[in-house]
């Protein structure tokens, strides 16, 4: 049993924000309320932080199998847990592609053996990622993955995304797409404008990201299933979301705290800047904020994506794509979007916590939803509101250091993460 | 490193004296000065060139030609100089071929530049004579090179600089002997 | 530092000041090549690695030129012939031409920002000779030279408030940034004009005093310069234009170029395909200044690897010269 006393409960779905002491029993909460003393219980003093419901990451990559110079399931469980995260979605563009359920096992017990965060993965919509025939989707929903995705690349066509969601949608299996039209894409390595033309980069435009999302959303009209914009990155793309979900449809999206923190004017021949999608405008920026503060926003997803230092330490064209957000997650949308005054705290939880819940569906094993209140997992994460700290790439977990955000200084960031009721991580 | 004064060792009369002296010099030594031509080293044998080729058109001679030398691109001591180096253009307006070249410098000390002024006329042309002409010889010589006409011979220490100032480029004249202390 | 950089990586971070210098010190250089003796001793026992990624003829021979008549080395890395086919890295390439020693690197590269990677890890001083479709500062060095030279004997103070033209693919041209960046130092005014889609309107911002102009007669009107820029048939990622649309279009011809100032010049940073970009009867004509911008070219890279490789020392130099 463990008491958690003295802290700031933040709970979502029941709107509160309140004192409160919260008991663990075994993988479950028993008890919320004040004044709880039961015997031999151990306690966990919580003064001066915020309690809430388990993070979930629905977007990242553990790089394991086949990658693991960069990653492995057991680093990056760790570094999601030290991030305040209690569940990821790694993406299945591993070697080889999590397309088979043998895939899906293997993952899953290196999950079970590595401790810190639980992995729910997602598997592949196309066979090897090719983009030609289905995934053994079934087989891989039995085995354990959380939803559907070709990340890495879009699900090659319209044809094949209308296969994929006419087949999920008989699974109850949400289908997340990486919008992205590739012949806009083609060769390009950031956000075309007047940075790009400056530093002689090509670059792409916003619609590169917001023909694909159209297409997924038209598509999620025709078949009824659950469609989730990868990364979502420019206003154009947001807008589009928004109408869909006015008119009713099943589309959800979630951003990524690089995407509302940095710009395109950020970048310079230092490949950290280099992800795709790509840093984009000061005006994209200003609708994924709002994006995040209205609701029309699901969920933050780091796309936490590693590469060993000397994979990254190469000509800007020729650097793979990605950054690491694990660790950084929490701290920067306390700092950038809490503590700006643009997002309520609340709400904020809400983006780590019943927003992703709601993405993955009620079959998932968030079941839906993700609450402090007895029968709920006894998956919390506690954080500080406004310690301030620095962020040094060289302490992190993760086996790799890609990231911006070296050095950077935070307000507010991860203080302890309670996984299926044991402490996995405490600063 | 502080440079301090000690004596002055030629005034502007005195300079324009020696001048006088020298042109007359160069005119009787090099007979009739028919296919001669000055050369001054860049910075202040330029001037110099110039006031000795006036007062050798004075003596009723002919028109002695003077060209202007850098010879930055030529030192043998590039990487220890002091500022960092900077090019000029030479401008030598006669062909050298055959000419009686006479070098003119303010002064004479290791011979490393006349050295590099040789490399650079010998890139130009192929001279019949070269002379060399200094307002002040101070010794101390590195190399096997002498002067034919030289304004004053002056016994220097190591720590000891000549310093001509002369109006064309430092709007004064004289000639001093300073002294380095570190 | 008496030029003010230790590598020379683009135009856009040199003041007018530096750039004044640089030409200045191209023109000893100029009267040394015209000379019939082109051999000097200054950097005798120097090496200069010339590292060209990307294929070129021209720049590589103009720099291995002006090496040797300074009395160079020069160390010759051609990326047919370099290990990069073997799968090895840029940095790892780079590291192993240091390891031989030279004085200065000389980069070409398809990567827009190669340089800028080598530069942070190696000591030596870096001349850029084109990176992607960023910059090529010495081409930018030559032009300003030929425009300068060109518009006054006296060569100072020409370079003022010109109003200059461009044509072509200035999307993908490292040429045509670097004399943006250049010019417009000294108060250029600049219309651009090429097929649309590589004449984008975020070049507009790239400095000020820019503006596009679709048709080449309207922006040729009253240039006092002319950057005709090659084409280059095949683009990657890009569907090409078909090279009759191109002359039709944006060819210089001896009409069209008459609507620009009578005095104006016209650049080109070479190979020219007479008949494509521009019309042979101005290439050879006598507004043409080609040959003059690679005569210019040797004397511009002869002055920066005197400048950077005797004047890179920024360490004790001794107290005196002996004279």
């Amino acid at each position: 049993m463990l008491l958690i006393k003295n802290g700031r409960v933040l709970d979502p779905a029941s709107k509160t924000d309140a004192s409160l002491e919260v008991l663990l029993e075994g993988d479950r909460i028993a008890r919320v309320g004040q004044g709880l003393t039961p015997p031999g219980a151990e306690v966990l003093d919580a003064r001066g932080l915020c309690v809430a419901p388990g993070f979930i990451d629905l977007h990242c990559h553990l790089r394991e199998p086949g990658f693991e110079i960069s990653e492995t399931i057991e680093t990056g469980a760790r570094a999601a847990a030290r991030g305040g995260f209690t569940a990821v979605c790694p993406m299945a563009n591993t070697n080889p592609v999590h397309d088979h359920a043998t895939v899906t096992r293997a993952i899953l017990k290196r999950a079970r053996e590595a401790g810190g965060a639980q992995v729910w993965p997602i598997g592949a919509a196309s066979r090897g990622l090719k983009g030609e025939a289905l995934a053994e989707i079934a087989a891989m929903r039995e085995a354990g993955i959380v939803a559907v995705s070709d990340d890495g690349k879009p699900i090659a066509t319209a044809k094949l995304l209308r296969q994929v969601m006419d087949y999920c949608r008989a699974l109850d299996l949400t289908v997340m797409d990486h919008c992205e039209d590739a012949s806009l894409f083609a060769g390009c390595v950031m956000r075309e404008g007047p940075r790009s033309a400056q530093l002689g980069l090509r670059g792409m435009p916003p619609q590169t990201e917001s023909i694909a999302v159209a297409r997924g959303i038209q598509v999620c009209e025709l078949t009824g299933c659950r469609f989730h914009v990868a990364h979502l990155s420019a206003r154009a793309s947001l807008e589009l979301v928004r109408e869909a979900k006015r008119k009713g449809l099943p589309v959800t999206c979630e951003v990524t705290p690089h995407h509302f923190t940095l710009i395109d004017e950020d970048v310079t021949y230092d490949t950290h800047h280099k992800m795709n999608p790509p840093l984009a405008s000061r005006s994209d920026r200003e609708a994924l904020i709002e994006g995040l503060r209205d609701g029309t926003v699901d969920a933050i997803a780091t796309d936490h994506a590693p590469h060993a230092a000397h994979l990254k330490d190469v000509e800007f064209d020729c650097a793979p794509f990605g950054l690491t957000g694990f660790e950084t997650a929490l701290a920067l949308a306390l700092t950038e979007l809490v503590h700006a005054g643009r997002v309520p705290l609340l709400r904020a939880v809400e983006l780590f916590t019943t927003g992703p819940a709601h993405v993955l569906g009620p079959s998932s094993p968030a079941r839906g939803r993700r609450a402090i209140a007895p029968g709920e997992p006894a998956d919390l994460t506690l954080f500080s509101f406004d310690r301030a700290w620095t962020f040094r790439a060289a302490d992190s977990a993760s086996k790799s250091r890609n990231t911006p955000f070296d050095d950077r200084a935070f307000r507010g960031g991860p203080a302890a993460t309670v996984i299926a009721g044991r402490l996995a991580f405490e600063t | 490193m502080r440079v301090v004064e000690k004596s002055q060792l030629m005034s502007a009369t005195e300079i324009d004296r020696t001048l006088q002296r020298l042109a007359h010099e160069i005119a009787e030594k090099t007979g009739g000065a028919k296919d001669v031509g000055l050369v001054g080293i860049r910075r202040r044998g330029v001037p110099l060139a110039d006031r000795l080729a006036k007062v050798m058109r004075s003596l009723g001679g002919a028109e002695v030609p003077v060209g202007a030398l850098d010879i930055t691109l030529y030192r043998d001591d590039l990487s220890t100089i002091a500022p960092q180096p900077v090019v000029h253009s030479s401008d030598i307006p006669f062909p050298v071929d055959g000419k009686v070249l006479v070098l003119v410098d303010d002064v004479l000390f290791t011979g490393r530049t006349i050295r590099a002024a040789m490399n650079g006329l010998f890139d130009l042309g192929r001279p019949r004579r070269v002379q060399l002409c200094v307002l002040i010889d101070r010794g101390h010589r590195e190399l096997p090179i002498e002067a034919a006409f030289v304004g004053r011979h002056v016994q220097t220490s190591d720590r000891e600089i000549i310093e001509v100032r002369l109006n064309e480029i430092d709007q004064q004249e004289r000639v001093m002997l300073v002294e380095r202390q570190d | 530092m008496s030029h003010g950089f230790h590598d020379l990586l683009g135009i856009e971070s040199l003041t007018a000041a530096q750039i004044e210098f640089l030409l200045d010190q191209s023109v000893p250089f100029q009267q040394f090549n015209a000379q019939p003796l082109k051999k000097l001793a200054t950097l005798r026992g120097k090496t200069v690695a010339l590292a060209f990624f990307e294929p070129s003829t021209r720049t590589r021979i103009s720099f291995g030129t002006a090496a040797a008549r300074l009395g160079a080395d020069t160390q010759n890395l051609q990326a047919e012939a370099s290990s990069l086919r073997k799968g090895e890295s840029l940095l790892d390439t780079v590291r192993t031409l240091d390891a031989m020693k030279p004085d200065l690197i000389v980069m070409r590269h398809s990567s827009s920002g190669a340089p800028h990677l080598v530069a942070g890890r190696l000591a030596i001083p870096v001349i850029n000779a084109g990176d992607g479709t960023h910059e090529h500062p010495t081409q930018a060095l030559l032009d300003a030279l030929t425009i300068r030279d060109r518009r006054g004997r006296d060569r100072k103070g020409r370079l003022d408030g010109l109003r200059v033209t461009i044509v072509g693919d200035i999307l993908h041209s490292r040429v045509a940034r670097s004399n943006l960046h250049l010019l417009s130092k000294f108060d250029a005014q600049f219309t651009l004009c090429g097929p649309p889609m590589w004449v984008p309107a975020q070049l507009e911002s790239l400095v000020p005093r820019v503006q596009r102009e679709p048709r080449l007669e309207r922006a040729l009107e009253g240039a006092d310069v002319v950057l005709v820029l090659r084409v280059q048939q095949e683009r990657l990622h890009e569907p090409p234009l078909p090279p009759d649309e191109y002359v039709l279009g944006y060819q210089l011809t001896p009409e069209r170029l008459r609507r620009a100032r009578p005095d104006a010049i016209v650049l080109h940073p070479g190979p020219m395909v007479r008949g494509m970009e521009i019309h042979p009867e101005v290439a050879d004509g006598p507004q043409s200044c080609v040959l003059e911008q690679v005569t210019n070219g040797l004397a511009v890279r002869m002055a920066l690897l005197f400048l950077m490789i005797v004047g890179g020392r920024t360490e004790e130099a001794a107290a005196t010269a002996s004279p």
